[in-house]
């Protein structure tokens, strides 16, 4: 079986499970607690976050553990523009995963405006864009790091620089970028970042919100007040500790021999299959993250043909899995509906086997080829 | 090994949960997903939810995960309100027992101080219980203004079993919800959702041997709620994120074995807890203990529960001079731990402010022994002596 999947979720790396294995074991405490045993939690929860800060080139205090990275969006989405420094204005990409795209359309809902920025045929969302629609009155942009279905990367630092400008916070939704690209906060110019643990090798059930100090949020659950008031609940101690671990193991090497991969992989996808067309920027796009639309064919059918030969991959977001509508994304990308629901989106890592990725692109065609076959039939 | 007793903070986990939860970290995909991995994953989630559903008298298609307890009651009480005073704008009172946990009480405050919501506090008897004539009353004040009625399973710190059943057959009869936070109670108590008659019911994992960071809210499918967390859509809508299967499996396996050893394991705790009581009062310092007590009850008290008052010393110096001879327990709540202020339980219950400040929890789980509870007898009188000599000192000095 090959799994080329891993923008939907990653498997843990072995020395992350090792490092989670003591906390769901002998050091089980409660961080809250006063004894030695949540003496010893809350001292494991302080250097997950003390590690998970240097890589982020944060201060500890800044960094906020959550359940995921839906759970970080909301938090940004919600929290900044509910504690509504500058007004009742938000603009989110519309690219955004549905983390954000559904945490602005909540604000609509409470008498928000939302702005949804345009982006163009690859994806990419533009800094005069953004520059004509911020206004006096904006209290948040949110454009992702990396796009989930196409792999888009965007202009972080130089839209965060334009809403910098104007004093507006800027928050990027990077769960895809992370563990790919560089999360450095300053360099990115960010007020607040999501990250995921699942999507880069720590386990499920634990994310990450950098929130720049003096920026002002509303929590999203309240209650016990762990995580300086900002995320009510008992630490998950094990997750925090499987984040800082998969997170230092991430070495930005790996992105370049992965991206040179996927370039062959793509260039024999666009050469093996007639009707074949690349989603997303050709360069500016993660290195796990090959997409395609394939003239004629419905999405699910090839997908089902992959699998029947081994290769798991999806057609998008596993979000929107089952979903009978076109992308979003594509839609906004200006792809017409019907050619959008023949996505096929392959993503891995340094650990897939290159065999197997070499033998993707016949698989592809054979597929494609046998969907076409049956239509034509 | 230090004796811990503190499980209702936290409790080891399962071993058979450790290896449930690390099989399945070793799993690939995300249960989202169509492909054969992701059907894996999820099958591995909704028999977990069977699971969890058999074990608690709810249907499968009412239990939602959540990442603990916290957001179980944050969703119950926000989501509640939120969609109920949409429904209907005069629709704005809580109706909330004085002695819930903070994840419901901070949601309250924060209702009020910020979406309009207006509360009446359930006052509770000097044993924490909420008499559901009391509930009536606040009802019956003005039934169409009512949002939600919130009164907890099972009190956190002095381990008080509230008339659950009672209370929300009188909230029934106004057609107003009733969500019951029993983070405490299963695993300890009988815990029949279905039974109970309530809407809506937290849960969560890490109290009852399972792991951190997974909970359960059971909500009836006709509970109007709007979600926390918008995005993927998983659960019903209501509750949008990644499932996380290692721990939602790890989840099922502590439910399915609290839920399976009830019996044994009460009649266990609460033997543990009679002892504990029993030499703690009969030490001579005045020790008495708070909330519902009768040696052997298992109904009207939490089993593993035993909360005891000591005179003239604060219950943080004892604390401090326990966990020095190795014996780690609690002044009331872990999510308040470092807060030197009496806890609002005691203080609801009409304790004084004094006496609350005495106020020492010791929490028996599945790890307890006779050793434990004996090694803590024999800790307490040096700790009690010590802790009240500080205190007279300190008085002292203030005039």
């Amino acid at each position: 079986m090959t799994y080329l999947d891993h923008a939907a979720t990653s498997p843990p790396r072995r020395e992350v499970l090792e490092a989670v294995l003591p906390y769901l074991t002998r050091d089980f405490g409660n961080a809250s607690s006063q004894h030695d045993l949540g003496a010893s939690a809350h001292a494991a929860l302080e250097d997950a976050r003390a590690r998970v800060a240097a890589r982020l080139g944060a201060r500890a205090s800044e960094v906020v553990f959550t359940s995921g990275g839906t759970e970080a969006d909301n938090t940004a989405v919600k929290g900044i523009a509910l504690a509504a420094p500058r007004g009742r204005h938000v603009i989110v990409s519309a690219v955004e995963h549905p983390a954000v795209l559904e945490s602005a359309a909540f604000l609509e809902r409470i008498g928000y405006d939302v702005t949804h920025l345009p982006v163009d045929h690859d994806g990419l969302v533009h800094v005069e864009a953004l520059r004509a629609e911020l206004r006096p009155d904006t209290t948040l942009v949110s454009v992702q790091y990396a796009n989930n279905e196409v792999g888009t990367v965007q202009p972080v630092a130089e839209l965060a620089a334009v809403a910098q400008e104007l004093g507006v916070p800027f928050h990027t939704d990077a769960v895809q970028a992370a563990g790919w690209l560089d999360l450095g906060v300053d360099a990115l110019g960010v007020r607040a970042m999501s990250l995921s643990g699942h999507k880069l090798g720590a386990p499920k059930g634990v994310g990450v919100l950098y929130v720049r100090r003096r920026t002002p949020i509303e929590p999203l659950l309240h209650g016990g007040g762990q995580e300086r008031g900002l995320r009510s609940g008992t630490s998950d101690v094990a997750s925090a500790v499987g984040f800082a671990t998969a997170l230092d193991l991430v070495d930005l090497a790996r992105s370049e021999p992965v991206a040179a991969q996927r370039d062959s992989l793509i260039a024999e996808v666009l050469d093996r299959v007639s009707g074949a067309r690349l989603t997303g920027h050709p360069d500016r796009r993660l290195p796990g993250h090959a997409s395609f639309v394939f003239d004629g064919v419905s999405g699910e059918s090839v997908l089902l043909r992959l699998q029947e030969r081994g290769t798991l991959c999806s057609s998008g977001s596993a979000c929107a899995a089952g979903s009978d509508e076109p992308s979003p994304v594509l839609l906004a990308m200006g792809y017409d509906p019907a050619l959008a629901q023949t996505a096929v989106r392959l993503t891995f890592d340094e650990r897939t086997p290159a065999a197997d990725l070499d033998a993707v692109a016949g698989q592809i065609a054979d597929a494609v080829g046998a969907v076409r076959k049956l239509a034509a039939g | 090994m230090p004796v811990y007793l503190d499980h209702a903070a936290t409790t080891a986990v399962l071993p058979a949960v450790v290896e449930r939860v690390a099989e399945q970290m070793g799993g690939l995909g995300n249960a989202s997903s169509l492909h054969t991995a992701g059907r894996a994953s999820r099958r591995v989630v909704e028999e977990s939810r069977e699971t969890i559903a058999a074990a608690l008298g709810a249907r499968p298609s009412e239990v939602v995960f959540t990442s603990g307890g916290t957001e179980a009651d944050n969703l119950a009480v926000v989501g509640t309100y939120r969609r109920r005073r949409a429904d209907d704008p005069s629709r704005n009172r809580l109706l909330v027992s004085a002695v819930e946990h903070h994840a419901v009480l901070d949601c309250v405050e924060h209702l009020v101080a910020h979406e309009g919501a207006r509360v009446t506090w359930l006052e509770v008897d000097g044993e924490g219980r909420v008499d559901p004539g009391t509930v009536r009353a606040a009802i019956e004040q003005q039934p169409d203004d009512v949002a939600l009625v919130s009164v907890m399973w099972a009190n956190n710190e002095v381990g008080t079993v509230q008339p659950v059943r009672e209370i929300a057959a009188i909230a029934h009869e106004h057609d107003i919800p009733f969500h019951t936070d029993a983070v405490q109670a299963v695993g300890q108590i009988p815990v029949d959702f279905g039974e109970s008659g309530a809407d809506l019911l937290a849960l969560t994992g890490h109290k009852i041997g399972g792991p951190l960071g997974v909970g359960v809210l059971v909500a009836r499918r006709d509970a109007a709620l709007e979600p926390l967390t918008y995005g993927g859509g998983q659960e019903r809508q209501i509750r949008s994120g990644t499932l996380d299967t290692p721990a939602i499996a790890g989840l099922a396996v502590a439910v399915d074995h609290a839920v399976g050893h009830l019996h044994e394991h009460a009649a266990h705790l609460a033997s543990l807890r009679d002892k504990l009581v029993h030499g703690a009062t009969a030490a001579g310092y005045g020790i008495t203990v708070s909330g519902p007590y009768e040696v052997g009850d298992v109904t009207r008290r939490l089993p593993g529960n035993a909360h005891l008052r000591v005179p003239d010393c604060e219950g943080d110096s004892l604390l401090y001079l326990l966990d020095a001879a190795g014996v780690e327990c609690s002044t009331g709540s872990a999510c308040q731990a470092g807060v030197p202020q009496p806890s609002h339980v005691l203080l609801a219950m009409g304790v004084p402010e004094a006496q609350a400040r005495g106020a020492l929890r010791l929490t028996l789980g599945h790890t307890s022994t006779d050793a434990d509870v004996e090694a803590f007898l024999a800790a307490l009188p040096a700790a009690v002596e010590r802790a009240q000599r500080a205190h007279r000192a300190s008085r002292g000095s203030g005039r």
